[in-house]
């Protein structure tokens, strides 16, 4: 600090009405794009992103090892794995049909748990407060970058595997055996909607996630602790013994979108799904927001 | 503040008042929710068993013992009379195989009377196979029971009111029984027969059952099932029983152990041992006709005879109880085609007929959950008017399903429910013709009827069937004549007719007809393994001189998806049914016309997931309502926020008033401070660790609510998030950056998060003031905790606060970086900024700041200019050799008084008597003085007011 000066000047010229400072209005505070690249800074956003680019990669190279035993007796459904190279859309309905369970639900955790609980375990929360961020608009903003990057990962993810499996496989038709093949237009816009259904699916782990993010300091604890949740659901769910309180788990529904490749497609389940997840998700970040606009930092 | 007893700790954990209700509400709520899911029912019927000997027979008088149940409703008594139903099961079950439906309709307000029917389980007699005078006669006199109970309507004295209800043979008794006995007010048939001789001796090209080919596969389980003792597949008869109930069969394993199953029971076949060991508990008439069946593959008249008399087709005109008839599409023993007839000669005397169609059937079960919740339905509503009298004439309406294809969720089938206004029959509404072509073709017939072709396996379920998985058929046995690509989807509803020609040097030729539904990849359905045997006569050797024959393939719901081929396969051998043992060979070719399909328009039945998909609406609709009103009112309240300044400290940068601060736990951490910050001030909050120093500052930045007082900055009322909070700068707690940016860049993120111009920021004076040099590029990660709190420091100045606030700010900093924050602290100030600095260190505040406050134990115990309070004391310290001596010459002078006297050291206040006038009093009354050291009063404040060891408040 040596030789350091201050000039001695007033900076509060045009003090607004409400007493900021010039040039502070809280919708400007704290804008998405400095929360986009504050997350995009950071390693574990990076990494999460580039696994997403590097999986489809992995499942191809994994592929060049066909050994010719075909194994694959698992139901009807057992046949998105052998037909997983027979082109680009199949390949990247295989890749989707893998990472749905736990992959996507880790990252999208990941994004949303990690959001508030490390600026509050870094000690950056309480300097954001003090900018001041109003702490809906904090939440907001933390909100929908979280849920961008989860969006992005989904996008990377099929996006990539899309690309490298038409480019491996080739633009073929999209086959199962539960439904007539769909030629290549009409599969695209059938992945298109699986995608989206995941998305809708996933906003379950996005509101506990984030909702652990806001109770608790410890970035851990809420990605972890919402991962953890959702597999006991899972978990859960294979008990047929609950009987229909079975429906009313978050992760009930949660492979429903295997109905979008049958002819004609299954909506039923799609629909009561993403019911489900939209009430628990809108549950979960209500009770963020009202608990966070209370709560006293104290980290 | 964390305290270092227990207790204290343990009380914080603990929930507390609120937060200790809503979560035991919350739990409540939850277990009472999981309660009422799970809570067992509790039944509303009960339930009685009896051993009922009735008297049938030819002449009414020949005794046999039934197995009966009756289900009352709970409140059904004498006085509150209710409707009946006589509830019928399938072959080879008993009275339990219907128990579930009983229960149902118990519970829907019927006494429901299930009986085991003679020949099977623990009732007596034999199988007669729904024989006017036996089965039939003894449902008549359970009907002649029912009217007897004093619980039961009835219409006239010995005429209950009762609807029948049955699967399969129990749904041929209903039909049987309605038309023998005119008290039935109702029946429900389902999965069942026209003609039994049609059923199991079937010919497709309209030739009386005396030609037609034995359905050997079916047969042989029923008879096993049903006969013989000891050796029938008791679990395939127990599976046969689930089959026939009301809601019809499961695909699953069966359920009965063997032990219940029929000719097995203890006590079961009353006639003693003398039962015939290849007949078991089947009528000496009944068996003999089968085994002459079985042994030759075709039927005498006697014995079609037989089977008719069994069969409602030759009674259809006497029914006059309104009937439902629902029908199996997956049902290769009595296929969609048995209803039909049933329907055409029930409502050709003008009773009431509805015919629905769902996706089991004697193959299918139950089929998927909406059909058998279809059939459910329109059973109860069929009994709800005809029976007890209660609801809505059931329309007229033709319902029927198809496979849509898997259920993602629980992989079981999906069907898609479909109604039109009128029964339209196995023709369909309208006719589409799709032309199929192929080569004349040679055919062998396998000599004993091996290998076979296999179209359906009894009891595999409808998956095998649909999937075409068990389809086979063997090479050089089968003619197949294949269509062009379908342009546009074909939904057959109805029976599909053919033409074929075929020669047979014999003269004779058995063939079965099948269509298949080919996809583009080749891989070819059998619509519900359905096929249709022919036995043609009189054939030409040549194919040349064969003429056509229609042949009308059993009834199917199924869609042929565009682009996909109709592939229709001539076949000689099935496994299923009974051909010519000898080696021959066919010609088979094409006739003259296309296949023609039926088809049927109906429209979708919306289900409940149309109602989902309003709820899906409606909460999207409701979350954006929400939002809209939640913002509006945010708003509203944004511009009603209070944005006026109190007068009074309109210029000053910062107020507390009476502020306090308790936790949810009841630990008070301020009890009351007050103090303000002028411009130019550098305020030092003065205190031991503990003493409510951060939580003032917490709340100062908005972090925390306060439980009372104000603060006030410029004037403006600060409250969490208030505006003013952009002109003040904070270290609180210590620095928090995010550590994998580098300081530079940390403060550039953190400016961009204000939202304010980049210009506004003043990086280099806050560089400056960092000191970190070169090391502003590097991680945070990586930084000494002094270069993180320079770095804080920092960050806290830019935009250049009017106030700054600083907890602790020397923590960490080495003395020459002490000395310089202090000048940085002070030249801050001049500008009409002013400072805040938390600090236990009573030095630093000393030599950096311009004011001083005070706090201890959450309380202000001193405040004022640090002159004032660090300035020259009134009270001198001196060291003595004689203390007691140098007391006594201290309380001589006036106006001195001693303070303090402790190992030699006296604290004197000398009220305004020059220090060297005491020294010198002293050393004239031969006192040596070693030491004399001016006091301060901050010291005596800071000592006197917190103590001497500075324990936090948290330690109160």
């Amino acid at each position: 600090m040596a030789g350091s000066t201050v000039e001695p000047t007033r900076s509060a010229a045009g003090v607004a009405p409400s007493g900021a400072a010039a040039g502070y209005r809280p919708s400007k505070t704290l804008p998405f794009v400095a929360e986009f690249r504050r997350q995009a800074s950071r390693r574990r956003t990076q990494l999460a992103l580039g696994f997403m680019v590097l999986l489809p990669l992995i499942i191809l190279i994994a592929f060049q090892f066909e050994s010719g035993d075909d194994d694959n007796g698992r139901g009807e459904f057992g046949s998105l794995v052998s037909f997983a190279t027979s082109g680009g859309l199949n390949f990247t309905l295989f890749t989707i049909f893998v990472s749905a369970s736990f992959l996507l639900v880790v990252v999208v955790a990941l994004f949303c748990g990690d959001t508030v609980a490390s600026e509050a375990s870094w000690g950056s929360l309480r300097y954001l407060l003090a900018v001041p961020v109003p702490r809906a608009r904090l939440l907001a903003v933390k909100l929908l970058v979280a849920l961008t990057y989860s969006a992005l990962a989904l996008v990377l993810l099929a996006g990539t595997a899309l690309v490298i499996g038409t480019l491996r496989y080739g633009w073929s038709p999209l086959r199962s055996t539960v439904a007539a093949q769909l030629e290549p237009g009409e599969g695209l816009l059938r992945l298109l909607m699986v995608l989206g259904y995941l998305a809708v699916v996933l906003l379950v782990v996005a509101g506990l996630a984030f909702l652990l993010s806001v109770i608790t300091d410890a970035a851990l604890g809420a990605v972890g602790g919402a991962v953890l949740l959702w597999i006991l659901s899972s978990i859960l769910d294979q008990i047929t013994a609950l009987g229909a309180i079975r429906s009313f788990l978050p992760t009930h529904y949660s492979t429903a979108w295997l109905g979008l490749l049958s002819t004609p497609v299954q909506t039923d389940d799609l629909v009561r799904g993403a019911v489900s997840a939209i009430c628990y998700a809108t549950l979960f970040w209500g009770l963020a927001f009202w608990r966070f606009t209370r709560k006293d930092i104290t980290s | 503040m964390r305290s270092p007893f227990p207790a204290a700790r343990i009380r914080r954990v603990l929930p507390t008042g609120r937060r200790a209700v809503a979560a035991s509400v919350a739990v409540a709520l939850l277990a009472a929710v999981v309660v009422w899911a799970v809570w067992p029912d509790r039944p509303g019927f009960r339930a009685e068993s009896a051993m009922l000997t009735v008297r049938s027979g030819p002449a009414g008088d020949e005794p046999v013992d039934l197995d009966t149940t009756l289900y009352l409703p709970r409140d059904a008594s004498a006085d509150r009379k209710v409707p009946a139903v006589l509830l019928a099961h399938g072959f080879g079950g008993t009275k339990n195989s219907v128990r579930t439906d009983a229960e149902d309709l118990a519970d829907r307000g019927y006494a429901v009377l299930t009986w085991t029917a003679r020949g099977f389980g623990r009732s007596g007699g034999q199988i007669h196979l729904d024989h006017p005078d036996f089965e039939v006669r003894d449902a008549q006199r359970l009907l002649d029971w029912l009217a007897d109970r004093p619980e039961i309507r009835t219409d006239a004295a010995g005429d209950p009111r009762v609807g029948v209800v049955g699967g399969s043979y129990g749904g041929a008794l209903a039909l049987l029984l309605a038309a023998q006995d005119q008290r039935v007010d109702a029946i429900v048939p389902l999965i069942t027969w026209n003609d039994l001789s049609r059923a199991f001796l079937p010919e497709s090209t309209g030739a009386a059952p005396t030609e037609g080919v034995f359905k050997s596969g079916w047969a042989g389980i029923f008879f096993g099932g049903g006969g013989n003792t000891g050796s029938g597949p008791a679990g395939i008869s127990g599976s046969t029983a689930e089959a026939s109930e009301g809601a019809p069969a499961s695909a699953g394993p069966p359920s009965p152990a063997p032990g219940t199953g029929p000719g097995t029971a203890p006590g079961a076949p009353t006639n003693g041992g003398a039962a015939d060991p290849s007949c078991g508990r089947f009528a000496a008439d009944v068996c003999a006709t089968y085994l002459r069946i079985a042994a030759t593959g075709r039927a005498d008249q006697a014995a079609v005879d037989l089977l008719r008399r069994s069969s409602p087709a030759g009674a259809l005109d006497r029914i006059k109880a309104p009937t439902l008839l629902v029908q199996g599409a997956a049902d290769t023993l009595f296929p969609l085609g048995e209803a039909d007839a049933n329907a055409r000669g029930i409502a050709a005397g003008g009773t009431p007929v509805r015919v629905a169609w769902f996706t089991g059937g004697h193959d299918g079960g139950e089929g998927p959950r909406t059909d058998s919740d279809r059939v459910k339905f329109l059973t109860a509503q069929w009994l709800d008017h005809y029976v007890a009298g209660s609801g809505g004439a059931p329309g007229n309406t033709f319902t029927f399903s198809r496979i849509a294809g898997f259920d993602a969720m629980d992989r079981g089938l999906v069907a898609t429910g479909y109604r039109t206004a009128d029964y339209p029959g196995l023709n369909g509404e309208s006719r589409r013709d799709v032309a199929v072509a192929g080569p004349t073709q040679r055919v062998a017939n396998p000599p004993g009827r091996n290998p076979a072709a296999i179209s359906s396996v009894p009891f595999a379920g409808s998956l095998s069937s649909l999937l075409g998985g068990v389809a086979g058929d063997i090479p050089g046995q089968h003619a197949r004549f294949e269509s062009e690509p379908v342009a546009e989807a074909v939904d057959i509803v109805g029976s599909p007719t053919v033409q074929i020609r075929a020669a047979s040097a014999s003269g004779e030729a058995v063939l079965f007809a099948k269509l298949y539904d080919v996809n583009p990849e080749g891989a070819a359905t059998l619509p519900s393994g359905l096929i249709a045997p022919i036995r043609l006569t009189g054939l030409p050797s040549s194919i040349d001189a064969a003429q056509p024959v229609t042949v009308t393939l059993p009834a199917i719901v199924h869609r042929v998806e565009a682009g996909h081929r109709l592939r229709l396969v001539v076949a000689t051998s099935d496994q299923a049914y009974s051909t010519p043992i000898e080696p021959t060979v066919y010609t088979v070719a094409l006739g003259d016309a296309p296949v023609s399909l039926p088809t049927v328009s109906g429209e979708p039945i919306p289900t409940e997931a149309a109602l989902w998909r309003w709820v899906l609406v409606g909460l999207l609709a409701a979350i954006v309502v929400g939002l809209v009103v939640l913002v509006a009112v945010l708003r509203l309240r944004h511009r009603r926020q209070d944005t006026s300044v109190h007068p009074e400290y309109a210029d000053t940068p910062l107020a507390v008033r009476q502020l306090r601060k308790e936790y949810a736990d009841g630990f008070v951490a301020v009890s009351e401070v007050d103090f303000e910050v002028h411009p130019g001030q550098v305020v030092g909050l003065l205190g031991p660790n503990g003493a409510g120093k951060t939580t003032t500052l917490r709340v100062l930045m908005g972090l925390t609510q306060p439980t009372a007082g104000e603060i006030y900055v410029f004037g403006h009322r600060l409250v969490p998030g208030s505006p003013v909070l952009s002109r003040i700068g904070a270290l609180v707690e210590g620095p928090g950056f995010l550590p994998h940016l580098s300081g530079l860049e940390n403060l550039k993120a953190y400016w961009r998060a204000t939202g304010r111009p980049a210009a506004d920021a003043h990086f280099e004076q806050a560089l400056e003031i960092a000191g970190l040099g070169s090391s502003v590029h590097r991680r945070v990660r990586k930084y000494s905790h002094g270069m993180k709190q320079r770095l804080a420091i920092a960050q806290a100045m830019l935009g250049l606060p009017e106030l700054l606030v600083l907890d602790e700010p020397t923590d960490g900093l080495d003395p020459p970086q002490i000395a310089e924050m202090r000048r940085v602290l002070q030249r801050y100030a001049t500008g009409g900024r002013a400072v805040l600095v938390s600090s236990h260190l009573l030095a630093e505040v000393e030599q950096t700041c311009t004011h001083a406050v005070v706090v201890n134990k959450g309380r202000i115990v001193a405040s004022g200019p640090v002159e004032d309070i660090v300035g020259e004391s009134p009270s001198v310290l001196f060291e003595v050799t004689d203390p007691a001596a140098a007391r006594t010459v201290l309380d001589g002078l006036g106006g001195v008084r001693v303070l303090d006297d402790s190992d030699g050291n006296l604290v004197v206040d000398t009220n305004g008597t020059a220090r060297s006038e005491v020294v010198a009093e002293l050393v004239r009354a031969g006192i040596g003085v070693d030491r004399v050291v001016p006091r301060r009063r901050l010291e005596d404040a800071f000592l006197a007011l917190v103590g001497e060891n500075s324990r936090g408040s948290g330690d109160r």
